[in-house]
């Protein structure tokens, strides 16, 4: 098991906090550097991507391409910004190489891709394919006697897309259960409201009934992302040779969360946000982290990361 | 209207199982090549492993299932997952052989291959049953286009085989490239024809079977058969016919093809395809870009959608039979 579990709950659940705090950080930052983007999808999962970075997989920072690592799935290709900031946080990209998001031959394109970064498993964008992919993984590592566990993010908008559920229905029968699929329902598509674009509820039931252990829980609330992961670590250790139910957990976010300017504004798919309003942002963040009286000039600083947490063999 | 008096009717064939087969009556075949090809590549390789979509029994990967079951997985009449999940098991350091019909790979499963796999070059075998006209069931399950869909991906090889010879060599390079490639399958008891040749497969080389001094033929996948047949019919006729067979559709082996279609005897292409976007293109384009003018006659499938019936009736009635042949290159040469 990770060493992680030991750790007192308060130490952990603030220690991920702080790291949704720079990812933040991170993910505006690198907004104003194009001047609109993906912002609020980044804010409103940097809570997920600080749990799984920050509490949950194994990996080698230096060498990225370790074979024990864990492997997180970005299915969603857009979130890009928000998986670059946190894969600044683990330490596998420079956090000064943050600001050459989506510019000329950087290694950060606008839409993530395994051939660009280091740490970055798929090439997302087409919706539908990290599931499929994840499922090919788990079983292909199961095969070859590797205990990795795997990690897709996905958003509720895939789960208009067949694969998701063929993959679902497959993750099942092959009794993946070192699969875990986390999924972002920020209830917002690129064409509006998803409960208007595609109704997707019950979602719960939709991934019970392929059979997943299902968990549901606010995506913004850390205790219960860490718990949620727990109950699965739990459950995971009983199965033999990795092969039980895959799990999924269910997130319900919201949009541009931590900087009220961005929560309060009209959702859109794509956030623009005016030049003065940056700074704003900044403010709001880290007055929303630290408290109103200790709100001052965005912060930049980032956690050193010089350990690698490696898993012993399950 | 005339009535005559009633001749005796040829009893009409019949479309037979949904893979019917193109071999002629009384031809040596060898059963299942590319299921036993892979269950003995995956003797020497533990990397090798066998997906398929609920089509195992008709893309001879029952064969490998059985010889190697704990590496074998279904994957269920889902596509998508198939070549998503053989990216992931690529990506897992495997070699994986997925198979389906080539209608579902091309056009069910496109985006999937093409980004999963192609885009970071995996090495994923492809493996599409039915390729071309090689059932009577018509559209839905005829990949009379396949080449054309796939010709177009970057980084894909794609290889359509003449025979059980040709499939049973192909398999091992297929694994050893290392990048994603797609068969097009002959299955169930295949054809054994290039044995009779000085001929070993090589994956992106075209190769010449025989010379000869009027008419140049070159082919790909079960036509090659078929022009080795018609070749031998033209000699009847005093035609002498040279036969360039070119397995590797992409990529294509320029050089040697070219060198061949030098000179002035009458130039054809045969393809168990579409004529839009396959061999003839192929060739076509090559000619082109090298300001060669020859002139060259496409051999292959219609562009329309094509009936149902029996494969014999239907590669008669689209002309890629060997009678149809001889007599289009008959004509052709006046």
């Amino acid at each position: 098991m990770t060493s992680n579990v030991e750790t007192a709950p308060a130490e952990r659940q603030a220690a991920v906090e702080a790291a949704a705090y720079r990812i933040r950080q991170h993910a505006l930052a690198m907004g104003e550097v194009q001047g609109q983007g993906y912002v609020g999808q980044a804010l409103g999962a940097a809570d997920i991507l600080a749990a799984v970075y920050a509490d949950q997989l194994a990996f080698r920072p230096e060498d990225p391409e370790w074979d024990g690592r864990d492997r997180f799935l970005l299915s969603t290709g857009h979130y890009a910004i928000g998986l670059y900031a946190a894969l600044a946080e683990a330490g596998i990209v420079p956090v000064e190489e943050l600001e050459t998001y989506g510019s000329d031959d950087s290694r950060l394109p606008m839409s993530g891709m395994s051939t660009y970064t280091p740490g970055m498993e798929i090439s997302g964008g087409s919706l539908g394919h990290g599931l499929p992919i994840a499922v090919g993984l788990a079983l292909g590592l199961r095969a070859r006697g590797n205990p990795a566990r795997v990690v897709n993010f996905l958003s509720d908008g895939e789960l208009d897309e067949g694969s998701t559920w063929e993959a679902a229905m497959g993750a099942a029968h092959h009794r993946l259960g070192r699969l875990t699929a986390v999924v972002d329902i920020n209830a917002l598509q690129a064409d509006g409201p998803t409960a208007g674009v595609l109704r997707t509820e019950p979602v719960a039931d939709k991934w019970a009934a392929c059979g997943w252990r299902v968990q549901r829980v606010d995506g913004n609330d850390v205790a219960a992302l860490l718990g949620a992961f727990d109950a699965i670590a739990a459950e995971a250790s009983t199965y033999d040779g990795g092969r039980g139910a895959p799990a999924v957990i269910l997130c319900d976010t919201k949009v541009g969360r931590g900087v009220p300017l961005l929560e309060e504004r009209e959702k859109a798919h794509f956030m623009r946000i005016e030049e003065h309003e940056w700074a704003v942002c900044q403010d709001q963040l880290t007055a929303g982290y630290r408290g109103p009286a200790e709100a001052g000039p965005a912060e930049t600083q980032t956690r050193a990361k010089t350990q690698t947490r490696e898993k012993v063999a399950q | 209207m005339t009535t005559t008096a009633a001749a005796p009717k040829a009893p009409k064939l019949k479309t037979s199982a949904m893979i019917a087969s193109f071999a002629d009556p009384g031809q040596r075949t060898s059963p299942a090549p590319f299921g036993h090809a892979l269950a003995e590549l995956a003797e020497r390789d533990e990397r090798i492993v066998g997906l398929t979509a609920d089509l195992g029994k008709y893309t001879d990967m029952h064969i490998f299932a059985e010889r190697h079951p704990d590496r074998f997985f279904q994957m269920g009449m889902a596509e998508q997952l198939l070549f998503g999940a053989a990216a992931g098991m690529a990506q897992a350091g495997l070699v994986p052989f997925a198979s389906t019909y080539s209608v579902f790979a091309a056009r069910r499963a496109y985006d999937f291959i093409c980004l999963d796999i192609a885009e970071p070059e995996l090495n994923v075998n492809i493996v599409g049953g039915l390729p071309g006209l090689t059932t009577g069931y018509g559209p839905s399950h005829q990949a009379t286009e396949d080449v054309a869909i796939f010709r177009g991906m970057p980084n894909l090889t794609i290889v359509d085989p003449c025979d059980a010879v040709d499939i049973a060599q192909a398999v091992p390079q297929l694994a050893a490239a290392p990048g994603p490639t797609y068969l097009r399958l002959l299955r169930g008891k295949v054809p054994a024809v290039l044995d009779e040749y000085d001929y070993t497969f090589e994956l992106g080389k075209a190769k010449v079977l025989r010379g000869g001094r009027d008419v140049v033929l070159v082919s790909s996948g079960l036509m090659t058969m078929r022009a080795l047949q018609a070749a031998e019919a033209l000699a009847a006729h005093h035609v002498d016919v040279s036969v360039v067979h070119t397995p590797t559709l992409k990529p294509f082996d320029e050089e040697a093809v070219l060198r061949e279609l030098a000179g002035d005897r009458l130039a054809v292409t045969l393809e168990n395809h579409t004529v839009v976007g396959g061999l003839f293109e192929t060739v076509a384009s090559a000619l082109v870009r090298r300001g060669r003018g020859t002139r060259v006659v496409p051999i292959g499938l219609p562009d329309s959608f094509l009936e149902a019936g029996a494969l014999p009736t239907l590669h008669d009635r689209y002309g890629i039979s060997k009678d149809r042949i001889v007599e289009r290159v008959l004509a052709e040469l006046g």
